[in-house]
C-alpha cells in the first residue's frame, strides 16, 4: 500500500475498511453562519479533565469571549461565552455523554447586539517563547476540536525533549463528516498559520498536514496558501489514502511515519504532536485574532436531513436549531447520531448543545439503522481479526469481557482498542463488539478504582494500627517504671533525700 | 533378590529424603499466604467478619480457623476470589455477618456534630478529622463505608450513604433468536 507522495513515503496501518464516503451531499453549498439562537447551553466542561470554578453571576451581561469559568491549570479550559446577553444560571441539560446523562451548562440568554470583548492577540508571537504561546492558547479555552477535546495546552506543555515533526490530521476518515474538510477548503490561511503557531509552541521543525487522497480542492488550497504562508517552509501537504480509520491519532501516526506508537506511551515519545486542523485553525484565532474559541464548523448531514450543509455554529447552540436551519428532518429520519455512523453517539434529544467536539450531526433513516440483529455465538471467523487497526485479537477480547474475565482482557490490551467499530462493522454473528469492549474498560477502570481504595485504606489501617501499638507500648513501659518505683520505695526515699540535699547545697 | 531389595530400599530412601527437602524448601509461607488472602479483601476494615479488620481476618483465613464466607463488603465476587485462590470450593456469603452493600461513605451533619472525638476513635483508617469540641468531618476519599463510627455517635448525626462511582457501559444485552411458531 505504500506510495510516495511528495518525497514522503507512506507506510499504512493493519486492517480497517474501505467506505462510501457520502462527503458530497455537505459540500455542495459552503458553510452558512448559523443564526445566533435566543437561548444558547454553554456546558461548563467541555474538555477532558476537570471543571473550572464559574467566574460569572447569574443575572450578570457577559460579552461574547468572555470566559465564563477560571482555568487553574492547563487540564481546566476555560469555558466562553458564545455571544453576549445575559447569564440566566446554571442549569442541569442534556449531555451526549455518557448517553442519557445530563451536564451542567450555563444557560445564556441573548440580547441580540452580539457585541465583542476587545480581542487580545499575542503581539509579535512569531517570536514568543512557546510559554507564552501555550498559556495564550490555554486562555483562549482551546480543546482538541477533532471530537475528543483534550486540552491543547496540556498536550503542547511539557519537556518532551526532540519535538520535532507536528502533524495535523486533516484525515477526516469517517463517512459523511465534512467540516474539517470544508474548514481547509474556505480558511487554508487559517491553518497554515495556525500550524505554524503551533509548531512555535513545541519548537517543531516540521509539519505535516494529512489530508485525504480525494480532497482535491483541500489540497490545491492549502498548497497556495502555504506558498504564501510559509516562508520558513517547514510545512508539508501529505495525501494519504482514504481508508477508515486513518485519522485515528495512532493510524494516522503509523501512516506517516511507519512507527507505532507504544501501547503505554504518547506520540511525544516518538517526537511526535498530532492536532487537528480545526484546532490550528482555532489556535490562530486565538493568538493572532485574538479571539477565543466561541464557535466551531458542524457539518448537519445524513438522509434524514432536508438540505445537508455545514454550519459555523455557536458553541452552545441547540441541535434542533441547526437542524431547522438546514430544512428540517425528513419524515423517514428516525436516528440521530453526533459524529460520524462509525463512531459516533445515539442521542436521545435534540436538545443537546454543540460542544468544542463537535462534528457532525448525522440524521439517519430507518434503512441505514442496522436492525437489532439477533447476536449469534462467534464462530471464530477472525474477520475483526483481520480488520482491527490496532492489532488486537477483537474475538479473544469479546470472550474475556463476556466472561467477565476482565484482567485477561487488560492482558490483550483492551485498553489499545480505539473502538472504530470495524469489528463490529464485519461481525458476520451480528456481535456489538464495541458495546462489548466499552463495558469491558469500564468494568476494568472500576475494578482499578476499587483497588486503589483498597490499597490506601490497608495503608491507613496498617499506619494506624502501629501508632496505637506504639502508643500502648509507651503506656506499657510508663506504668512498668512506676510500679517498679513502688516495689522500691527505699530508692525512692533516698531519691528525695538527694534532690533536697541538693537543694539545700544551692540556697547555702 | 537380597540385592535388588537392597537397591530398591536404597532408591526410596533417597527420593523420600529429596522429597522431604524440597517440600521443605518449597513449603507455602504462612506469611505470605496471608499476603495473598488479604490483597483479595477489600480493606473496609468493618470487622463485619468478627475480626478487628481484614488482615486479621486473612489470618484466621489462613489458619483454617475462618471461613471464606464471612465479608459482606466483598460480596459473592470476594467469597469465589477468595476459593479461587484457595482452590476450595465457593459458597453462599454467611447471612449472620450482614448482607452485601453498594460502597457506602459516611457524612456528618456537621450542624448537629457536638465535637465529641467518638467516631474519630472508632475509625480504623483515620478518615474523620476534627477535635474536642470542634465540628469532625469525613475524608470521602478515605473513608471506607465500614459504619463503625455510627454507634459510637452520642447525637446521632453520621449517616451513611452511596459512594458516587463512574457509570459503566450498560452490559449488552443478548437479542433472542427469533424462533418460529411452532
Amino acid at each position: 500500500m505504500s506510495t510516495s507522495t511528495s518525497g514522503l513515503r507512506l507506510h499504512g496501518f493493519p486492517g480497517g475498511l474501505k467506505m462510501r464516503h457520502h462527503k458530497q451531499v455537505s459540500c455542495r453549498q459552503p458553510p452558512a453562519v448559523a443564526e445566533i439562537p435566543k437561548r444558547l447551553y454553554i456546558p461548563i466542561g467541555q474538555h477532558q479533565g476537570e471543571v473550572g470554578t464559574l467566574r460569572v453571576e447569574p443575572g450578570e451581561r457577559v460579552l461574547r469571549g468572555q470566559a465564563l469559568t477560571a482555568s487553574e491549570d492547563d487540564f481546566v479550559v476555560p469555558a466562553h461565552a458564545s455571544t453576549s446577553g445575559k447569564v440566566a444560571g446554571v442549569v442541569e441539560w442534556p449531555a451526549s455523554w455518557p448517553p442519557g446523562s445530563s451536564r451542567r451548562c450555563i444557560e445564556l440568554i441573548s440580547d441580540g447586539c452580539d457585541e465583542s470583548i476587545e480581542p487580545q492577540p499575542l503581539p509579535d508571537w512569531q517570536s514568543r517563547d512557546s510559554e507564552a504561546i501555550i498559556n495564550h492558547l490555554r486562555a483562549g479555552g482551546l480543546a482538541g476540536l477533532g471530537g475528543a477535546m483534550f486540552p491543547t495546552a496540556a498536550k503542547l506543555r511539557g519537556d518532551w525533549g526532540g519535538l520535532d515533526t507536528l502533524i495535523l490530521n486533516g484525515a477526516e476518515c469517517e463517512p459523511w463528516i465534512s467540516c474539517d474538510e470544508m474548514l481547509m477548503r474556505i480558511r487554508p490561511e487559517a491553518i497554515i498559520n495556525g500550524a505554524r503557531i503551533l509548531a512555535r509552541a513545541v519548537s517543531a521543525g516540521r509539519v505535516l498536514i494529512a489530508i485525504e487522497d480525494p480532497m482535491d480542492e483541500v489540497g490545491a488550497a492549502l498548497e497556495s496558501a502555504r506558498r504564501q504562508m510559509d516562508s520558513a517552509n517547514i510545512v508539508r501537504i501529505v495525501r494519504i489514502p482514504a481508508i477508515y480509520p486513518e485519522g485515528g491519532e495512532r493510524q494516522l501516526i503509523q501512516t506517516l511515519t511507519g512507527l507505532e506508537v507504544p501501547h503505554d506511551g504518547l506520540p511525544q515519545d516518538l517526537g511526535l504532536v498530532c492536532h487537528n486542523v480545526a484546532t490550528a485553525a482555532a489556535a490562530f484565532d486565538a493568538v493572532a485574532r485574538g479571539w477565543p474559541l466561541t464557535e466551531r464548523l458542524v457539518t448537519v448531514t445524513g438522509p434524514g436531513i432536508l438540505e445537508p450543509r455545514n454550519f459555523s455554529a455557536r458553541i452552545g447552540t441547540r441541535i434542533a436549531e441547526l437542524v431547522s436551519q438546514a430544512g428540517g428532518y425528513t419524515d423517514q429520519a428516525t436516528r440521530l447520531v453526533l459524529g460520524g455512523p462509525m463512531s459516533g453517539i445515539a442521542l436521545p434529544s435534540d436538545d443537546i448543545p454543540i460542544t468544542k467536539g463537535s462534528n457532525c450531526i448525522l440524521a439517519l433513516e430507518a434503512d441505514q439503522v442496522s436492525r437489532p440483529h439477533p447476536t449469534l455465538p462467534c464462530i471464530n471467523c477472525t474477520e475483526c481479526v483481520r480488520v482491527c487497526p490496532a492489532g488486537l485479537l477483537p474475538q479473544l477480547l469479546f470472550k474475556a469481557v463476556a466472561a467477565d474475565h476482565e484482567d485477561e482482557a487488560a492482558e490483550l490490551n483492551l485498553f489499545d482498542c480505539i473502538e472504530c467499530g470495524c469489528c463490529a462493522q464485519v461481525c458476520p454473528s451480528h456481535i456489538p463488539l464495541v458495546d462489548w469492549y466499552r463495558h469491558g474498560k469500564d468494568r476494568l477502570r472500576l475494578k482499578r478504582l476499587d483497588q486503589r481504595r483498597a490499597a490506601l485504606a490497608k495503608r491507613r489501617f496498617e499506619a494506624r494500627q502501629s501508632r496505637l501499638e506504639k502508643a500502648e507500648a509507651e503506656r506499657q513501659a510508663r506504668r512498668e517504671r512506676r510500679r517498679q518505683k513502688l516495689a522500691a520505695p527505699d530508692q525512692a526515699k533516698s531519691e528525695i533525700q538527694a534532690a533536697i540535699e541538693r537543694a539545700r547545697g544551692k540556697k547555702d | 533378590m537380597l540385592a535388588a531389595i537392597l537397591t530398591l530400599a536404597a532408591m526410596v530412601a533417597v527420593i523420600g529424603l529429596v522429597l522431604l527437602w524440597l517440600g521443605r524448601r518449597f513449603m507455602p509461607d504462612e506469611e505470605s499466604l496471608v499476603e495473598q488472602i488479604n490483597a483479595r479483601l477489600p480493606q473496609t476494615q468493618c470487622a463485619q467478619c468478627g475480626y478487628p479488620g481484614c488482615r486479621p481476618y486473612a489470618e484466621a483465613i489462613a489458619s483454617g480457623e475462618a471461613d471464606i464466607n464471612q465479608c459482606p463488603p466483598g460480596g459473592d465476587e470476594g467469597v469465589r476470589d477468595l476459593a479461587d485462590l484457595l482452590g476450595v470450593e465457593p459458597k453462599p456469603l454467611d447471612e449472620r455477618c450482614g448482607e452485601h452493600k453498594p460502597p457506602l461513605v459516611a457524612i456528618i451533619d456537621e450542624d448537629r456534630c457536638i465535637g465529641c472525638t467518638l467516631c474519630i476513635q472508632a475509625c480504623p483508617v483515620d478518615a474523620i478529622i476534627g477535635a474536642a469540641r470542634q465540628m469532625h468531618t469525613v475524608l470521602l476519599d478515605e473513608c471506607t463505608g465500614c459504619e463503625l463510627c455510627l454507634p459510637p455517635c452520642p447525637v446521632d448525626c453520621i449517616d451513611l450513604v452511596e459512594r458516587e462511582r463512574p457509570t459503566v457501559w450498560p452490559r449488552p444485552e443478548r437479542i433472542a433468536i427469533r424462533v418460529r411458531a411452532a
